[in-house]
């Protein structure tokens, strides 16, 4: 059976030379990063060259603004966390949106039964922020603006540029969770008006268990793992040294292969045609082109996802859903929801997210495997009155 | 495919049993609703002894929720509908070789949708 894995917004798979790159690490060169013995020096040198690499795909000022982590969770709790806590004499006012990744959510939640205020801007029916909601926003207790650069469940690309300069216009702190757009979309964090960002290993065919996050020199925060010196005494712990090689590696991959997102997008754009010519009641959700090139998500109504979803892995494809079902927690998802997504249309959501290895002959598989379990499905349906 | 689905939750999900409607059934029962993302619709045919002669059933919903249709289906045919009222969710559950903690409340939605459909019959009984 073939198989076709489109879930990469999910993970990604590791490349070859990543894998190559990292086992040395595992291996022969085991010392301690902080040693000063030769047992430890390569493994400093190795990070200290993963640290570059990242800098470079960034477009950091400097390598020392690249902060390694155990990925973007650990990089969105510390930001936000890490700011409020210096700033809490400036102010005690974060805004955010209704749309981010649970990691920044739950944070700013957490930190509203400590005492902070926090806002969560709405989105509008392409999950995209307004500008000027954001402005009106802001307070002069205000200590923090962190807006995803990119979201995860439908790809919509926010209006980064601008929140920056309205950022920096106001001197408010600016942090993106940029873990779905690294690698995806090209970006210059010095040429932003970012003061921080997140990213993960793991989605740019990187190890999981490593991320980064940037700090731009000069940003006030707070450590929040405390221990030893390491990563310039702002987040202590041993270094996972082949983890931290296998970014590294990834991401010099990512840059160079950052045109390779064009032929992905193409294939994105086949697989959108070629299955809504199959099925009708299909209904895109997220912008129509302000969107990651990889990303599709759809709407199949009158359906759940979670049955699409296993149909599809019963013939080799590998998606995901919105759908309350299969959230873990038996709620829908909250992007579709602040998208003002009618609740139905959200249960039968599916993402297809694309990746390098996908190829057009994945895509003529999925199109041709979609339709009878769409048809099957809709006969089981009570919502579905159609032939 | 291992995970959280059991190989008798996954047969009738694959190969649903009594999918459809009865146009002149004597009982239906709606339960659930989309905002939840459960919605079953069972239908039943009663015979002059009480006996179900036919069940069949639509559900918009996720696997759970598609195999504890199917199965509620097979464990009604032939009883009298008395005894279907004694079918609880864990019965159904049961029938499928367990469900996973979180998908216990398909099965409940089983349960009432059997209930609901009985109650339907019932009551178009008393108005006849």
């Amino acid at each position: 059976m073939r198989r076709v894995y489109l879930d990469n917004n999910a993970t990604t798979r590791m490349r070859e030379e990543v894998l190559d790159a990292m086992l040395p690490y595992m291996k022969d060169i085991y010392g301690n990063a902080s040693s000063i013995h030769q047992f430890g020096r390569p493994a400093r040198k190795a990070i200290d060259e993963a640290r570059s690499r990242v800098a470079d795909l960034l477009g950091a000022a400097s390598p020392e603004e690249i902060i390694f982590t155990s990925g973007g969770t650990e990089s969105d709790n510390f930001a936000i966390r890490g700011v409020a806590q210096a700033l809490k004499a400036k102010g005690n006012h974060i805004i955010t949106t209704a749309i981010e990744h649970h990691a920044v959510l739950n944070t700013c939640r957490s930190l509203e039964k400590e005492g902070y205020k926090v806002t969560y801007l709405g989105v509008d029916k392409y999950g995209t922020v307004n500008i000027e909601d954001l402005k009106k926003a802001i307070t002069d207790k205000t200590i923090l603006i962190t807006i995803m650069y990119a979201n995860n469940e439908v790809g919509t690309i926010e209006p980064i540029g601008e929140i920056g300069k309205i950022a920096k216009e106001r001197g408010i702190c600016f942090h993106t969770d940029a873990v779905q757009a690294v690698g995806k979309l090209p970006l210059v964090v010095k040429e932003m008006n970012i003061d921080l960002l997140s990213m993960s290993a793991h989605k740019i065919y990187g190890p999981k268990g490593v991320g980064v996050i940037y700090i731009k020199k000069g940003t006030k925060i707070t450590p929040q793992l405390l221990g030893g010196h390491h990563e310039m005494s702002k987040r202590a712990g041993t270094e996972n040294v082949a983890g931290i090689v296998g970014l590294g590696c990834a991401a010099q991959l990512a840059k160079r292969d950052l045109p390779e997102e064009g032929r992905i997008k193409e294939l994105r754009d086949y697989l959108y045609k070629g299955v809504t010519s199959g099925i009708e009641e299909i209904h895109l959700n997220g912008h129509p082109e302000n969107r990651l090139p990889n990303t599709l998500n759809m709407s199949f109504t009158y359906l759940e996802g979670e049955s699409i979803i296993l149909n599809l892995d019963m013939e080799g494809i590998a998606a995901s859903t919105g759908s309350a079902c299969t959230s873990g927690t038996l709620e829908p998802s909250h992007v579709l929801t602040a998208m003002g997504v009618d609740p139905v249309k959200t249960q039968g959501s599916i993402r297809f997210s694309l990746g390098r290895d996908n190829t057009k002959e994945d895509m003529d598989y999925v199109i041709g495997v979609l339709p009878p379990i769409i048809k099957r499905l809709r006969a089981m349906s009570p919502l579905y009155n159609g032939k | 495919m291992e995970g959280q689905y059991s190989d008798k939750v996954m047969e009738h999900f694959r190969n649903p049993h009594n999918v459809g409607e009865i146009p002149d059934a004597d009982g239906i029962g709606n339960v659930g609703n989309p905002v939840c993302g459960d919605i079953m619709r069972l239908y039943i045919k009663v015979d002059a002894n009480e006996v179900i002669t036919d069940a069949k059933f639509k559900t918009f919903g996720c696997g759970a929720a598609i195999a504890t249709s199917s199965m509620v289906t097979d464990l009604v045919r032939g009883k009298t509908v008395a005894e279907a009222l004694k079918i609880s969710n864990s019965a159904v559950a049961e029938a499928l070789g367990g469900l996973p903690k979180i998908k216990m409340h398909c099965s409940v939605l089983a349960e009432e949708a059997l209930r609901s459909a009985i109650k339907d019959y019932m009551d178009k009984k008393k108005k006849a």
